[in-house]
């Protein structure tokens, strides 16, 4: 039942169970890997791509959040080529749709921000995509705007899998993807909606918000919805 | 050794990263001990001049106007800052970019107008496809993202400059 599993994280031994990724066991030891789509108690699902880590033996890079943690596993967590490919899936979140940091509820309190800031993402290197988008303010308490979204799925996972209403889906595919609710419903007339506000707390983005709130205004609480999880026992 | 020859301006842009410079309070007589500012805002000089070290531009380019001084100016001077959000990412005045401007034009100056309807023409120079940052069309050797930059940001890059370094913003700086 207990038994310890042998992992190094950047050549030290850590702490690690079966059943662990090796996200939860670098996060346990306070190692560092960033990571977008990854939410404390939601299914990992690898969506990122920011959590890419190196694990000796291996050739391709994988993603720390749904790779379990093996016995006599060393992963590496930082490295140049590590550095690159994170700048990357950053800068290329930044151009597929329309981040206007300026005038955005949540800049200053926005995953994606931060993440750009941390990894010194001073400008995009790829041509902006600037697509046009719809903003779905038609349910009473809360606005999506698609402009800021950037395809976690948190909001899916913590409506489906905690919530259990699932009101949240992606509909499309590659580029084409979008956020809907209910079969493509608008948000206020979405029946399974409960307006419990979990996927707003989830959103790493300004792309979910509360109404009422003006630019940097917004802030959010995810741990909420991972301590939900925790308080049930991680069912 | 002589003063650095420094020029800013401005394309699309609300002037806010202008007044963040101005906001370094005494560090701009640091700047001024060595720099001349040889073209900007308050400067009287009518075109963009030749030999200059550092230019520092503000704003997305948006139209015709924008583009030809974006031009001259790299082609003019050696190092070229691209300083706030709008000349680093394009920023608010890409969010037209989802319009055709003829479209965006006649629901501002036809629908829109109370008196007068008519894209105006005369004066002004013609909008671009699309508001595009300062690097899509130019050169940029230097970004400095914010909206606008902290006083502190700027002071830091262009002292580095004037000094004739490369300054390193790395993770100093976020949009936004």
């Amino acid at each position: 039942m207990t038994q310890k599993l042998k992992v190094r994280i950047d050549g030290e031994f850590v702490p690690a169970s079966p059943g662990q990724s090796v996200l939860q066991v670098a996060r346990a030891a306070n190692k560092y890997i960033p990571a977008l789509c990854y939410m404390e108690g939601l299914t990992a699902v690898g969506a990122c791509r920011l959590c890419m880590v190196e694990v000796q033996g291996v050739s391709r890079l994988l993603p720390a959040c749904t790779t379990p943690a093996q016995d006599g596993m060393a992963v590496t967590t930082t490295s140049p080529q590590l550095q690159s490919y994170r700048k990357i899936a950053l800068e290329l979140l930044f151009a597929e749709r329309n981040h206007v940091c300026a005038v955005c509820v949540s800049s200053g309190h926005c995953e994606l921000q931060a993440l750009a800031q941390d990894h010194g993402v001073t400008y995009v290197r790829y041509p902006y995509n600037y697509p046009r988008l719809a903003v779905d303010t038609s349910h009473p308490r809360y606005v999506l705007d698609h402009n800021r979204c950037v395809l976690c799925s948190r909001c899916v996972r913590a409506c489906a899998e905690i919530e259990g209403a699932h009101v949240w889906d992606i509909s499309g595919r590659g580029i084409q993807s979008r956020l809907v609710s209910e079969l493509k419903r608008p948000w206020g007339e979405a029946r399974t909606c409960t307006s419990c506000g979990k996927c707003v707390q989830a959103c790493p983005t300004g792309a979910m918000a509360e109404k009422g709130w003006g630019v940097e205004e917004m802030t959010k609480h995810g741990q909420v919805v991972s301590r939900l999880t925790a308080m049930r026992g991680g069912r | 050794m002589g003063k650095v020859r420094l020029g800013t301006c401005w394309l699309d842009g609300c002037s806010g990263c202008h007044m963040s410079l101005l906001d370094v309070d005494e560090g701009i007589v640091a700047i001024l001990n060595k720099a001349d500012i040889v073209f900007g805002p308050l400067v009287d000089a009518q075109e963009w001049p030749e030999g200059v070290d550092v230019a520092v531009i503000e704003g997305a380019v948006s139209s015709q106007d924008d583009l030809k001084l974006a031009q001259q100016a790299r082609a003019r001077s050696k190092v070229v800052v691209a300083l706030g959000d709008c000349a680093v990412t394009s920023n608010v005045p890409s969010m037209r970019n989802g319009i055709p401007a003829r479209k965006l034009l006649e629901r501002v100056y036809v629908e829109g107008a109370d008196a007068k309807p008519g894209i105006p023409a005369d004066g002004v120079p013609p909008l671009m496809k699309k508001a595009v940052p300062l690097h899509e069309v130019v050169k940029v050797d230097v970004h400095v993202p914010g909206c606008p930059p902290k006083p502190n940001a700027i002071l830091l890059a262009l002292s580095e400059l004037l000094e004739g370094r490369k300054p390193d913003l790395g993770s100093k700086l976020r949009f936004g």
